[in-house]
Protein backbone atom coordinates (compact mmCIF):
# COMPACT_ATOMS: atom_id res chain seq x y z
CA UNK A 1 0.00 0.00 0.00
CA UNK A 2 1.24 4.01 -0.80
CA UNK A 3 0.05 4.80 2.45
CA UNK A 4 -2.50 4.83 5.55
CA UNK A 5 -5.16 6.33 3.80
CA UNK A 6 -5.14 3.57 1.26
CA UNK A 7 -4.63 0.45 3.69
CA UNK A 8 -7.43 1.63 5.79
CA UNK A 9 -9.75 1.81 3.27
CA UNK A 10 -8.58 -1.74 1.27
CA UNK A 11 -9.06 -3.67 4.36
CA UNK A 12 -12.86 -2.47 3.92
CA UNK A 13 -12.96 -3.30 0.11
CA UNK A 14 -11.64 -6.86 1.42
CA UNK A 15 -13.97 -7.26 4.15
CA UNK A 16 -17.08 -6.46 1.90
CA UNK A 17 -15.58 -9.23 -0.87
CA UNK A 18 -16.10 -11.85 1.83
CA UNK A 19 -12.81 -11.37 3.82
CA UNK A 20 -11.55 -10.32 7.11
CA UNK A 21 -8.93 -7.88 7.20
CA UNK A 22 -6.90 -5.45 9.71
CA UNK A 23 -3.97 -2.97 9.32
CA UNK A 24 -1.72 -1.96 11.75
CA UNK A 25 -0.20 1.83 12.20
CA UNK A 26 1.42 3.76 14.99
CA UNK A 27 1.12 7.54 15.39
CA UNK A 28 1.05 9.53 12.68
CA UNK A 29 -0.29 6.59 10.29
CA UNK A 30 -3.29 6.50 13.04
CA UNK A 31 -3.88 9.89 12.51
CA UNK A 32 -4.29 9.49 8.46
CA UNK A 33 -6.41 6.34 9.32
CA UNK A 34 -9.13 8.63 11.13
CA UNK A 35 -10.88 9.48 7.90
CA UNK A 36 -11.63 5.61 6.98
CA UNK A 37 -11.96 4.69 10.32
CA UNK A 38 -15.17 6.70 10.54
CA UNK A 39 -16.21 5.75 7.08
CA UNK A 40 -15.91 1.92 8.72
CA UNK A 41 -17.56 2.76 11.66
CA UNK A 42 -20.74 4.38 9.36
CA UNK A 43 -20.94 1.58 6.80
CA UNK A 44 -20.63 -1.04 9.87
CA UNK A 45 -17.61 -2.61 8.29
CA UNK A 46 -16.07 -5.31 10.38
CA UNK A 47 -12.41 -4.89 10.36
CA UNK A 48 -9.79 -4.07 12.76
CA UNK A 49 -7.07 -1.40 13.64
CA UNK A 50 -3.86 -2.00 15.43
CA UNK A 51 -2.23 1.23 16.52
CA UNK A 52 1.46 0.57 18.35
CA UNK A 53 1.57 3.81 20.34
CA UNK A 54 4.63 6.32 20.21
CA UNK A 55 5.43 9.33 21.96
CA UNK A 56 3.36 12.53 20.06
CA UNK A 57 2.16 14.67 19.02
CA UNK A 58 3.07 14.57 15.16
CA UNK A 59 5.93 12.61 14.78
CA UNK A 60 7.31 12.76 18.19
CA UNK A 61 9.15 9.75 18.89
CA UNK A 62 9.65 6.65 17.12
CA UNK A 63 10.28 3.64 18.63
CA UNK A 64 9.43 4.61 22.04
CA UNK A 65 6.12 3.93 24.13
CA UNK A 66 3.19 6.24 25.18
CA UNK A 67 -0.09 5.69 25.66
CA UNK A 68 -1.29 9.15 23.90
CA UNK A 69 -3.96 7.82 21.39
CA UNK A 70 -6.60 6.42 23.81
CA UNK A 71 -9.10 9.80 23.52
CA UNK A 72 -7.97 9.77 19.17
CA UNK A 73 -8.99 6.21 18.89
CA UNK A 74 -12.47 6.76 20.24
CA UNK A 75 -13.01 10.04 19.18
CA UNK A 76 -10.43 10.64 16.05
CA UNK A 77 -13.19 10.83 13.41
CA UNK A 78 -15.98 13.24 12.95
CA UNK A 79 -19.11 12.79 13.87
CA UNK A 80 -20.71 10.45 16.64
CA UNK A 81 -20.05 6.95 16.53
CA UNK A 82 -18.87 4.35 18.43
CA UNK A 83 -16.21 1.57 18.25
CA UNK A 84 -14.14 -0.48 20.32
CA UNK A 85 -10.82 -0.75 21.57
CA UNK A 86 -8.69 -3.56 23.40
CA UNK A 87 -5.06 -3.14 25.32
CA UNK A 88 -3.06 -5.82 25.38
CA UNK A 89 -0.34 -6.06 27.77
CA UNK A 90 2.01 -8.88 26.26
CA UNK A 91 2.78 -10.82 23.39
CA UNK A 92 0.37 -13.59 24.44
CA UNK A 93 -2.79 -11.07 24.95
CA UNK A 94 -1.55 -8.99 21.78
CA UNK A 95 -2.26 -12.93 20.36
CA UNK A 96 -5.32 -13.92 22.37
CA UNK A 97 -6.65 -10.10 21.80
CA UNK A 98 -6.39 -10.15 18.15
CA UNK A 99 -8.76 -12.90 18.15
CA UNK A 100 -11.46 -11.19 20.06
CA UNK A 101 -11.20 -7.97 18.05
CA UNK A 102 -11.68 -9.81 15.12
CA UNK A 103 -14.76 -11.60 16.75
CA UNK A 104 -16.49 -8.63 18.48
CA UNK A 105 -15.85 -6.54 14.77
CA UNK A 106 -17.86 -9.25 13.58
CA UNK A 107 -20.49 -9.34 16.46
CA UNK A 108 -21.12 -6.19 17.25
CA UNK A 109 -20.07 -4.85 13.08
CA UNK A 110 -17.65 -1.96 14.26
CA UNK A 111 -13.90 -0.85 13.46
CA UNK A 112 -12.39 -2.62 16.66
CA UNK A 113 -8.85 -1.02 17.57
CA UNK A 114 -5.96 -3.04 19.60
CA UNK A 115 -4.40 -0.25 21.17
CA UNK A 116 -0.58 -1.33 22.02
CA UNK A 117 2.32 0.95 23.04
CA UNK A 118 5.58 0.75 21.83
CA UNK A 119 6.39 -1.50 24.70
CA UNK A 120 4.44 -3.97 24.12
CA UNK A 121 4.87 -3.67 20.41
CA UNK A 122 8.48 -4.76 19.98
CA UNK A 123 8.38 -6.98 23.27
CA UNK A 124 9.26 -10.61 22.89
CA UNK A 125 7.79 -13.17 25.44
CA UNK A 126 6.92 -17.08 25.39
CA UNK A 127 3.35 -17.20 23.38
CA UNK A 128 1.36 -19.95 23.60
CA UNK A 129 -0.63 -20.81 20.19
CA UNK A 130 -3.71 -23.42 20.70
CA UNK A 131 -4.71 -25.57 18.45
CA UNK A 132 -6.28 -24.03 15.36
CA UNK A 133 -9.57 -26.19 16.33
CA UNK A 134 -9.71 -24.29 19.93
CA UNK A 135 -9.92 -21.34 18.68
CA UNK A 136 -13.20 -19.51 18.84
CA UNK A 137 -13.99 -17.70 16.17
CA UNK A 138 -17.23 -15.21 15.09
CA UNK A 139 -18.37 -16.09 11.64
CA UNK A 140 -19.48 -13.16 9.72
CA UNK A 141 -23.11 -13.77 10.49
CA UNK A 142 -24.29 -13.39 6.86
CA UNK A 143 -28.22 -12.87 6.22
CA UNK A 144 -30.57 -16.01 5.16
CA UNK A 145 -32.88 -13.84 3.56
CA UNK A 146 -33.19 -14.35 -0.27
CA UNK A 147 -31.95 -11.04 -2.75
CA UNK A 148 -35.90 -9.87 -2.82
CA UNK A 149 -36.45 -9.59 0.90
CA UNK A 150 -32.75 -8.22 2.19
CA UNK A 151 -32.43 -4.92 3.46
CA UNK A 152 -28.77 -4.17 3.87
CA UNK A 153 -29.03 -1.59 7.31
CA UNK A 154 -32.18 -3.67 8.80
CA UNK A 155 -31.20 -4.25 12.44
CA UNK A 156 -31.71 -7.41 14.36
CA UNK A 157 -32.50 -7.33 17.88
CA UNK A 158 -29.22 -6.75 18.85
CA UNK A 159 -29.57 -3.54 16.75
CA UNK A 160 -26.75 -5.05 14.35
CA UNK A 161 -27.65 -5.61 10.71
CA UNK A 162 -26.54 -8.96 9.03
CA UNK A 163 -23.96 -8.92 6.09
CA UNK A 164 -23.79 -9.80 2.67
CA UNK A 165 -20.53 -10.77 0.45
CA UNK A 166 -20.05 -9.59 -3.28
CA UNK A 167 -20.88 -11.51 -6.23
CA UNK A 168 -23.51 -13.58 -4.12
CA UNK A 169 -26.09 -12.29 -6.06
CA UNK A 170 -27.52 -9.63 -3.86
CA UNK A 171 -27.42 -5.85 -5.37
CA UNK A 172 -26.16 -3.42 -2.36
CA UNK A 173 -24.75 0.24 -2.02
CA UNK A 174 -22.66 1.08 0.48
CA UNK A 175 -22.37 4.97 1.57
CA UNK A 176 -20.68 7.06 3.81
CA UNK A 177 -23.56 9.38 3.49
CA UNK A 178 -26.14 8.81 5.83
CA UNK A 179 -28.13 5.88 4.51
CA UNK A 180 -31.77 4.17 5.36
CA UNK A 181 -31.76 0.43 5.87
CA UNK A 182 -32.02 -0.25 2.27
CA UNK A 183 -28.47 1.39 2.23
CA UNK A 184 -29.80 4.39 -0.17
CA UNK A 185 -28.69 8.05 0.72
CA UNK A 186 -31.72 9.46 3.34
CA UNK A 187 -30.24 12.86 4.24
CA UNK A 188 -32.78 13.80 6.50
CA UNK A 189 -33.03 14.26 10.66
CA UNK A 190 -35.51 11.07 11.30
CA UNK A 191 -32.66 8.63 9.63
CA UNK A 192 -29.95 10.64 10.38
CA UNK A 193 -31.30 10.44 14.46
CA UNK A 194 -31.99 6.26 13.45
CA UNK A 195 -28.98 5.36 12.71
CA UNK A 196 -26.38 6.95 14.14
CA UNK A 197 -27.97 7.14 17.81
CA UNK A 198 -28.02 2.90 16.26
CA UNK A 199 -24.11 2.84 15.65
CA UNK A 200 -23.75 4.09 19.56
CA UNK A 201 -26.29 1.72 21.32
CA UNK A 202 -25.28 -1.12 19.81
CA UNK A 203 -22.34 -1.13 21.69
CA UNK A 204 -23.56 -0.24 24.94
CA UNK A 205 -23.23 -3.83 26.79
CA UNK A 206 -19.48 -2.87 26.79
CA UNK A 207 -20.21 0.11 29.64
CA UNK A 208 -21.55 -3.13 31.73
CA UNK A 209 -21.41 -6.98 31.37
CA UNK A 210 -19.63 -7.44 28.11
CA UNK A 211 -16.31 -5.05 29.32
CA UNK A 212 -13.38 -7.03 29.20
CA UNK A 213 -11.15 -6.60 32.75
CA UNK A 214 -8.75 -8.83 34.75
CA UNK A 215 -9.34 -7.38 38.89
CA UNK A 216 -7.26 -8.38 41.79
CA UNK A 217 -7.10 -7.84 45.38
CA UNK A 218 -10.69 -5.37 45.27
CA UNK A 219 -12.32 -7.25 47.55
CA UNK A 220 -10.97 -5.23 50.66
CA UNK A 221 -9.18 -2.18 48.87
CA UNK A 222 -9.05 1.11 50.26
CA UNK A 223 -6.99 2.42 47.12
CA UNK A 224 -7.83 0.81 43.41
CA UNK A 225 -5.37 1.66 40.39
CA UNK A 226 -7.16 1.88 37.32
CA UNK A 227 -4.47 0.89 34.28
CA UNK A 228 -3.92 -0.76 31.20
CA UNK A 229 -1.67 -1.71 28.66
CA UNK A 230 1.62 -1.89 29.53
CA UNK A 231 1.19 0.05 32.62
CA UNK A 232 -1.08 -2.27 34.37
CA UNK A 233 2.24 -4.54 34.72
CA UNK A 234 3.91 -1.46 36.36
CA UNK A 235 1.20 -0.70 38.37
CA UNK A 236 1.26 -4.46 39.66
CA UNK A 237 4.56 -3.77 41.15
CA UNK A 238 3.17 -0.64 42.71
CA UNK A 239 0.47 -2.64 44.14
CA UNK A 240 2.40 -5.51 45.51
CA UNK A 241 4.94 -2.69 47.16
CA UNK A 242 2.14 -1.22 48.79
CA UNK A 243 0.56 -4.14 50.39
CA UNK A 244 4.04 -5.24 51.78
CA UNK A 245 3.57 -1.16 53.13
CA UNK A 246 0.19 -2.30 54.96
CA UNK A 247 -2.11 -0.19 52.51
CA UNK A 248 -4.60 -2.34 50.77
CA UNK A 249 -4.59 -1.71 47.54
CA UNK A 250 -6.41 -3.12 44.78
CA UNK A 251 -6.55 -3.49 40.97
CA UNK A 252 -8.97 -2.83 37.82
CA UNK A 253 -7.11 -3.11 34.85
CA UNK A 254 -9.36 -2.11 31.74
CA UNK A 255 -8.79 -4.25 28.99
CA UNK A 256 -11.85 -2.63 26.62
CA UNK A 257 -11.07 0.19 26.78
CA UNK A 258 -14.33 1.76 24.80
CA UNK A 259 -17.26 1.93 25.35
CA UNK A 260 -15.27 2.63 28.78
CA UNK A 261 -16.34 0.12 31.32
CA UNK A 262 -18.49 2.99 33.40
CA UNK A 263 -20.96 1.01 35.08
CA UNK A 264 -17.81 -1.20 36.80
CA UNK A 265 -16.17 1.68 37.37
CA UNK A 266 -19.32 3.68 39.35
CA UNK A 267 -19.95 0.16 41.50
CA UNK A 268 -16.25 0.28 42.91
CA UNK A 269 -16.43 4.06 43.82
CA UNK A 270 -18.40 4.15 46.34
CA UNK A 271 -16.36 1.25 48.02
CA UNK A 272 -13.02 2.60 47.95
CA UNK A 273 -11.33 5.99 49.09
CA UNK A 274 -9.28 6.97 46.06
CA UNK A 275 -9.06 5.52 42.39
CA UNK A 276 -5.02 5.99 41.08
CA UNK A 277 -5.23 6.14 37.42
CA UNK A 278 -1.35 6.04 36.12
CA UNK A 279 -1.32 6.59 32.42
CA UNK A 280 1.30 7.43 29.64
CA UNK A 281 0.16 10.61 28.72
CA UNK A 282 -1.19 13.30 30.43
CA UNK A 283 -4.30 12.55 31.15
CA UNK A 284 -6.86 10.79 28.83
CA UNK A 285 -8.98 7.72 30.59
CA UNK A 286 -8.28 9.39 33.97
CA UNK A 287 -11.15 12.03 32.47
CA UNK A 288 -13.15 9.09 32.18
CA UNK A 289 -12.91 7.96 35.47
CA UNK A 290 -13.87 10.75 37.39
CA UNK A 291 -16.87 10.64 35.13
CA UNK A 292 -17.51 7.28 36.30
CA UNK A 293 -16.42 7.99 40.26
CA UNK A 294 -18.59 11.14 39.44
CA UNK A 295 -17.06 12.29 42.86
CA UNK A 296 -17.63 8.90 45.18
CA UNK A 297 -14.07 8.48 45.53
CA UNK A 298 -11.05 10.02 45.06
CA UNK A 299 -9.31 10.02 41.69
CA UNK A 300 -5.78 10.50 41.26
CA UNK A 301 -3.68 10.72 38.04
CA UNK A 302 -0.08 9.67 37.63
CA UNK A 303 0.65 11.05 34.50
CA UNK A 304 3.77 10.44 32.21
CA UNK A 305 4.50 12.30 28.88
CA UNK A 306 5.85 8.64 27.22
CA UNK A 307 9.39 7.36 26.29
CA UNK A 308 9.52 4.93 28.82
CA UNK A 309 7.65 3.34 31.18
CA UNK A 310 6.68 5.01 34.81
CA UNK A 311 9.01 4.20 37.77
CA UNK A 312 6.73 1.73 40.33
CA UNK A 313 7.99 4.21 42.75
CA UNK A 314 5.48 7.13 41.39
CA UNK A 315 2.97 5.19 41.44
CA UNK A 316 3.50 3.88 44.90
CA UNK A 317 3.50 7.25 46.23
CA UNK A 318 0.14 8.30 44.78
CA UNK A 319 -1.12 5.35 46.72
CA UNK A 320 0.37 5.71 49.41
CA UNK A 321 -0.75 9.17 49.75
CA UNK A 322 -4.38 8.74 48.34
CA UNK A 323 -4.90 6.04 51.23
CA UNK A 324 -3.76 8.75 53.77
CA UNK B 1 14.61 -13.39 41.94
CA UNK B 2 15.65 -11.78 37.89
CA UNK B 3 18.63 -11.87 36.10
CA UNK B 4 18.95 -8.57 34.05
CA UNK B 5 20.58 -8.68 30.71
CA UNK B 6 21.92 -6.31 28.09
CA UNK B 7 23.29 -6.61 24.87
CA UNK B 8 24.22 -3.62 22.43
CA UNK B 9 25.83 -3.23 19.56
CA UNK B 10 25.06 -1.22 16.35
CA UNK B 11 22.85 -2.05 13.80
CA UNK B 12 23.39 -5.17 11.55
CA UNK B 13 25.45 -6.88 14.13
CA UNK B 14 22.45 -9.23 15.21
CA UNK B 15 21.85 -7.47 18.57
CA UNK B 16 18.28 -8.16 18.82
CA UNK B 17 18.48 -11.81 17.73
CA UNK B 18 21.21 -13.12 20.17
CA UNK B 19 18.90 -11.39 23.13
CA UNK B 20 16.52 -13.26 21.08
CA UNK B 21 18.23 -16.60 21.24
CA UNK B 22 19.18 -16.41 25.33
CA UNK B 23 15.44 -15.31 26.00
CA UNK B 24 13.69 -18.56 23.82
CA UNK B 25 16.70 -20.74 25.64
CA UNK B 26 15.34 -19.51 28.99
CA UNK B 27 11.47 -19.57 28.21
CA UNK B 28 10.74 -22.15 25.89
CA UNK B 29 13.51 -24.75 26.03
CA UNK B 30 14.06 -24.50 29.92
CA UNK B 31 10.53 -23.70 30.56
CA UNK B 32 10.91 -20.30 32.40
CA UNK B 33 10.45 -16.93 31.38
CA UNK B 34 11.68 -14.63 29.85
CA UNK B 35 10.67 -10.82 28.68
CA UNK B 36 13.10 -8.87 25.79
CA UNK B 37 12.55 -5.31 24.96
CA UNK B 38 14.72 -3.40 22.12
CA UNK B 39 15.66 -0.19 21.40
CA UNK B 40 17.28 1.13 18.30
CA UNK B 41 17.19 3.93 15.56
CA UNK B 42 15.35 4.35 12.91
CA UNK B 43 18.39 3.15 10.65
CA UNK B 44 18.26 0.04 9.51
CA UNK B 45 21.89 -0.23 9.41
CA UNK B 46 24.66 1.37 11.54
CA UNK B 47 23.05 2.73 14.22
CA UNK B 48 22.99 2.02 18.04
CA UNK B 49 21.04 -1.31 18.75
CA UNK B 50 20.12 -2.62 21.90
CA UNK B 51 18.35 -4.79 23.57
CA UNK B 52 17.11 -6.09 27.29
CA UNK B 53 16.42 -9.31 28.14
CA UNK B 54 14.68 -10.24 31.91
CA UNK B 55 14.99 -14.22 33.03
CA UNK B 56 13.46 -15.36 35.71
CA UNK B 57 11.37 -18.26 37.14
CA UNK B 58 8.52 -16.50 37.20
CA UNK B 59 6.67 -14.25 35.49
CA UNK B 60 7.87 -11.46 34.33
CA UNK B 61 6.22 -7.71 35.50
CA UNK B 62 8.47 -5.02 35.13
CA UNK B 63 9.09 -4.90 31.51
CA UNK B 64 12.69 -2.84 31.42
CA UNK B 65 15.75 -3.95 33.06
CA UNK B 66 17.25 -1.26 35.79
CA UNK B 67 21.02 -2.37 36.26
CA UNK B 68 22.15 -5.07 34.02
CA UNK B 69 23.68 -7.91 36.06
CA UNK B 70 25.20 -9.30 32.88
CA UNK B 71 26.31 -7.15 30.24
CA UNK B 72 27.30 -8.20 26.40
CA UNK B 73 28.94 -5.31 24.10
CA UNK B 74 30.04 -5.14 20.85
CA UNK B 75 30.66 -1.63 19.98
CA UNK B 76 32.93 0.67 21.26
CA UNK B 77 30.35 2.85 21.72
CA UNK B 78 27.68 0.50 23.24
CA UNK B 79 30.80 0.27 25.88
CA UNK B 80 31.03 3.79 26.44
CA UNK B 81 27.39 4.10 26.98
CA UNK B 82 26.48 0.95 29.08
CA UNK B 83 29.49 -0.48 31.22
CA UNK B 84 29.24 2.23 33.49
CA UNK B 85 25.74 0.90 34.77
CA UNK B 86 26.74 -2.69 35.16
CA UNK B 87 25.90 -3.88 38.90
CA UNK B 88 28.48 -4.48 41.26
CA UNK B 89 29.22 -8.01 40.79
CA UNK B 90 28.23 -7.93 37.02
CA UNK B 91 29.79 -9.59 34.48
CA UNK B 92 30.99 -7.75 31.30
CA UNK B 93 31.15 -9.29 27.81
CA UNK B 94 33.04 -8.08 24.96
CA UNK B 95 33.83 -8.30 21.62
CA UNK B 96 37.80 -7.57 22.50
CA UNK B 97 38.77 -6.28 19.35
CA UNK B 98 35.81 -3.84 18.76
CA UNK B 99 35.67 -2.96 22.78
CA UNK B 100 38.78 -1.35 24.57
CA UNK B 101 37.42 -0.85 28.19
CA UNK B 102 39.47 1.52 30.24
CA UNK B 103 37.61 1.20 33.16
CA UNK B 104 35.38 -1.41 35.27
CA UNK B 105 32.69 -0.42 37.79
CA UNK B 106 34.18 -1.75 41.49
CA UNK B 107 33.65 -5.88 42.00
CA UNK B 108 32.84 -6.42 38.12
CA UNK B 109 34.48 -9.01 35.96
CA UNK B 110 34.93 -8.71 31.82
CA UNK B 111 35.35 -11.49 29.42
CA UNK B 112 36.62 -11.05 26.10
CA UNK B 113 36.24 -12.78 23.00
CA UNK B 114 37.39 -11.77 19.14
CA UNK B 115 33.75 -12.76 18.11
CA UNK B 116 33.98 -11.20 14.54
CA UNK B 117 37.31 -13.11 14.02
CA UNK B 118 35.96 -16.38 15.11
CA UNK B 119 32.99 -15.91 13.14
CA UNK B 120 34.97 -15.09 9.52
CA UNK B 121 37.48 -17.81 10.40
CA UNK B 122 33.77 -19.43 9.36
CA UNK B 123 33.67 -17.29 6.18
CA UNK B 124 30.67 -15.51 7.38
CA UNK B 125 31.04 -12.47 9.62
CA UNK B 126 27.43 -12.19 10.25
CA UNK B 127 27.08 -14.97 12.41
CA UNK B 128 29.52 -13.28 15.11
CA UNK B 129 26.52 -12.99 17.27
CA UNK B 130 25.78 -16.26 17.67
CA UNK B 131 29.43 -16.49 18.28
CA UNK B 132 28.99 -14.41 20.78
CA UNK B 133 25.75 -16.76 22.64
CA UNK B 134 28.03 -19.28 23.05
CA UNK B 135 30.82 -17.66 24.46
CA UNK B 136 27.95 -15.97 27.27
CA UNK B 137 27.20 -19.55 27.72
CA UNK B 138 29.93 -20.98 28.39
CA UNK B 139 31.33 -17.93 30.86
CA UNK B 140 28.38 -17.57 32.64
CA UNK B 141 26.70 -20.88 33.08
CA UNK B 142 23.57 -19.54 33.22
CA UNK B 143 21.78 -21.42 30.56
CA UNK B 144 21.81 -25.03 29.98
CA UNK B 145 24.04 -25.40 26.93
CA UNK B 146 21.83 -27.48 24.93
CA UNK B 147 18.89 -24.86 25.59
CA UNK B 148 20.76 -22.23 24.39
CA UNK B 149 22.13 -24.56 21.39
CA UNK B 150 18.12 -25.66 21.16
CA UNK B 151 17.05 -22.10 20.73
CA UNK B 152 20.12 -21.04 18.40
CA UNK B 153 18.73 -23.94 15.77
CA UNK B 154 15.27 -22.58 16.70
CA UNK B 155 15.84 -18.57 15.30
CA UNK B 156 17.49 -19.23 12.82
CA UNK B 157 16.71 -20.00 8.91
CA UNK B 158 17.14 -23.56 7.86
CA UNK B 159 19.96 -22.88 5.40
CA UNK B 160 21.90 -21.02 7.78
CA UNK B 161 21.34 -23.82 10.88
CA UNK B 162 24.43 -25.84 10.52
CA UNK B 163 26.55 -22.46 10.25
CA UNK B 164 24.92 -20.79 13.31
CA UNK B 165 25.68 -23.93 15.06
CA UNK B 166 29.10 -24.08 14.42
CA UNK B 167 29.48 -20.33 15.75
CA UNK B 168 27.45 -21.62 18.47
CA UNK B 169 30.26 -24.24 19.21
CA UNK B 170 33.22 -21.88 18.60
CA UNK B 171 32.11 -19.36 20.61
CA UNK B 172 31.08 -21.59 23.41
CA UNK B 173 34.56 -23.58 23.14
CA UNK B 174 36.21 -20.36 23.74
CA UNK B 175 35.01 -19.66 26.62
CA UNK B 176 34.82 -23.01 27.85
CA UNK B 177 38.93 -22.92 27.10
CA UNK B 178 38.93 -19.45 28.67
CA UNK B 179 37.75 -20.31 32.37
CA UNK B 180 39.60 -23.50 32.34
CA UNK B 181 42.86 -21.57 31.97
CA UNK B 182 42.14 -18.70 34.30
CA UNK B 183 41.29 -22.09 36.94
CA UNK B 184 44.23 -23.63 36.19
CA UNK B 185 46.40 -20.52 36.54
CA UNK B 186 44.80 -20.11 40.27
CA UNK B 187 41.31 -18.02 39.90
CA UNK B 188 39.48 -18.19 42.52
CA UNK B 189 36.13 -16.07 42.12
CA UNK B 190 34.78 -17.97 39.39
CA UNK B 191 31.23 -17.99 41.21
CA UNK B 192 28.74 -14.89 40.70
CA UNK B 193 25.83 -13.63 41.90
CA UNK B 194 23.69 -12.95 38.96
CA UNK B 195 20.53 -12.96 40.80
CA UNK B 196 18.80 -9.31 41.47
CA UNK B 197 16.40 -8.47 44.29
CA UNK B 198 13.85 -8.08 42.53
Amino acid sequence: MEDELAASITIQGAVWGGAKAFTVTSGPGFSLMMEHIGYAAMTETPCVFVDVQRGGPSTGLPTLPAQADMMQARWGSHGDYGIIALCPNSPQECFDLAITAFNLSEEFRVPVMLMLDECVGHMTEKVIIPDAAAIDVYPRRFTHLPPGEFRLFEPREDKVPDMVRAGDGYRFHVTGLTHDERGYPSMNVDTQRSSVTRLLEKLQPFTGERALSETADLEDAEVVVVSYGITSRVAQRAIDLARQKGVRAGKFRIISAWPFPEKHIAALAPKVKAMVVPELNLGQMVHEVERAAAGRCKVRLVPHAGGTVHNPEAILKAILEAAE
Amino acid sequence: MLTEIRIAGFGGQGVILAAAVIGKARAIFEGGYATMTQSFGPEARGGSSSAQVILSSEPILYPYITRPDILIVMSQEAGARFIPELKPGGILITEQELVRVDHMPAGTRAFGVPATRLAEELGRKMVLNIVMVGFFGAVTSLIATEALRQAVADSVPPASQKLNLQAFEKGYEYGASLIEKLREEGETEMVLSFESES
